[in-house]
């Protein structure tokens, strides 16, 4: 679709041919960003590069990846931590470097509060990355078969292959044909509680910046929220009427010892409470390494069934030895309400979390919600 | 006993399971039966079946969402000995539109796992053990009587 005519109930396609409709969808998504000093480095740097989030992206990366000796990440959020852990289990078979670099302080820095970015950000390591954190690229240039990358602190990196994970660019390509608004703090077509653009038009999924009666504006870039949106979408243009309520939520594997449930905001610039289960001497290693992924495991364990110590390039922040983070709930707040909640590595608790927030109420003690999730059982 | 560190505006809670065991002092709005916009169980207030219900799977829309909704009606109001022995027909035939669409209904053993697949609306809806997995859900102080129909 090239352009749509609103008051005409119409679009148009790239061969001209007219579609009118009573009601009209968008959902069209995003397209990955990329970097400007990437784009501005030629077609030798390109043709190395790889936008990381389609499927065929993902098999394309899959087949370059067997031939290479080593591939970097650039991107610390979702997609960038989950590839980088899922190449550095391939890299202990094989003689491929993953090399994982991003301008925040640690993994998921921008989700997670920086306590908790920093243990993932160790446990990222354990799967055979090397993280390169508060990294920012200056450029990238190509020179004896190598990809040369350049950091604002003059650090220099070599690698094969780039894999850029930066985020997403709504795409809003029909708002000037159609006259739709687009939002400029969260980027994506503007919609009403409803999802509601304007008259017959109405817009879900990624593209959508809609209004959360309870979390306020946003725009959300999860598969359930794709899910949950595009139910109500269908719903609302049949005439249901339904505000956007039912939260939707997301989730993130990295590694055995970092799997998390999340829902509502959680942004690190939040202030957070986490409770953590604490470890108890009953936690061996061994029982750890029985339940599935889940669970308390000593550092020397995983140390041992680790993939051979991958250096990491910049000194590491400094981890606490004695805290694990095994179990536990984060709660985010603004003030002083509950509008974020992470279940970390307590699975199948997310009903009691939606709740919290639906609720909306300040609660004195937060310790006290803890209670409700049960974190010590599995 | 529990610890607690301050972190900037980041607090960090660490309880021991003895903590946790005192009950919870906190305090929940009350859940409104009719309210409008809430996710509904399985059966609505006028007693018919939510067919928007997440724990349906999605099994109710789709190409086989006729077959499935006739076969779990007819289990649901059968007031068979057996439930649902009376209902074999229409089980048989949504067995057979499953089998149509292997992409869209696959067996248990082919199925990923995926811990979160209670939760997301988006749930893969394994078809085999769908109608027996309801009713567990629905109707929690029956003993689960497995529906042999549909294996």
């Amino acid at each position: 679709v090239v352009h749509m005519d609103v008051r005409g109930n119409k679009v148009k396609l790239d061969d001209d041919t007219e579609i009118s409709y009573d009601k009209c969808l968008i959902a069209t998504g995003g397209v990955p960003r990329n970097l400007q000093v990437i784009e501005r480095a030629g077609e030798e740097v390109m043709k190395r590069t790889t936008l990381f989030r389609k499927i065929e992206d993902f098999k394309s990366l899959d087949k370059v990846s067997r031939n290479m000796k080593s591939i970097t990440i650039i991107g610390g959020g979702f997609l960038g931590s989950e590839l980088a852990c899922a190449l550095g289990r391939r890299s202990s078979e094989s003689e491929l470097e993953v090399i994982q670099m991003f301008p925040e302080k640690g993994n998921m820095g921008k989700v997670l509060p920086e306590y908790l970015s920093n243990w993932t950000t160790e446990n990222v390591k354990k799967e055979g990355v090397k993280v390169i954190t508060e990294a920012l690229v200056k450029t990238v240039s190509y020179k004896d078969d190598k990809l040369e990358i350049k950091l604002k602190d003059g650090r220099l990196v070599k690698t094969d292959h780039i894999v850029a994970a930066v985020g997403l660019e709504p795409n809003v390509d029909l708002a000037k044909s159609a006259g739709l608004e687009v939002d400029s703090d969260f980027g994506g077509y503007r919609v009403n509680a409803e999802l509601q653009a304007r008259s017959n038009i109405w817009v879900a999924g990624d593209a959508a910046c809609f209004y959360d009666i309870r979390l306020g504006r946003r725009r959300v870039e999860h598969h359930d929220h794709a899910v949950v949106s595009g139910r109500l979408a269908g719903e609302n243009m049949t005439g249901a009427s339904k505000p956007y309520w039912h939260q939707s939520m997301f989730w993130s594997d990295l590694g055995p010892d970092v799997g998390y449930e999340a829902i509502g905001i959680v942004d690190s610039s939040l202030p957070t409470v986490g409770v953590f289960a604490k470890a108890t001497a009953k936690d061996t290693p061994k029982a750890a390494t029985e339940e599935s992924g889940t669970g308390i495991r000593s550092e020397s364990e995983t140390e041992d069934t680790a993939s051979s110590a991958v250096a990491s390039t910049t000194p590491a922040p400094p981890v606490d030895h004695k805290e694990k983070y095994g179990k536990g709930v984060i709660f985010y707040l603004r003030d002083k309400v509950v509008v974020g909640i992470i279940l970390w590595n307590v699975f199948n608790r997310m009903p009691i979390a939606r709740k919290i927030i639906k609720d909306g109420e300040e609660h004195a003690d937060l310790n006290e919600v803890a209670k409700l999730f049960n974190i010590h059982e599995d | 006993m529990s610890s607690i560190r301050q972190e900037g505006k980041d607090t960090i809670i660490f309880v021991t399971k003895e903590d946790h065991e005192t009950p919870s002092s906190a305090e929940f709005v009350e859940e409104d039966p009719n309210d409008p916009y809430e996710e509904q169980g399985l059966i609505l207030p006028s007693g018919e079946i939510n067919w928007n219900c997440p724990c349906l799977g999605g099994m109710a829309s789709g190409p086989c969402g006729t077959e499935f909704k006739e076969a779990f009606s007819c289990f649901h109001y059968s007031k068979e000995e057996v439930k649902g022995s009376d209902c074999l027909e229409q089980f048989r035939t949504m067995q057979e539109c499953l089998q149509r669409y292997p992409e869209l209904y696959p067996k248990e053993d082919d199925a990923p796992s995926s811990q979160t697949s209670e939760e997301s609306a988006s749930e893969e809806p394994s078809g085999a053990n769908a109608a027996a997995g309801f009713e567990k859900d629905s109707d929690p102080t029956r003993p689960n009587s497995e529906s042999s129909a549909e294996s």
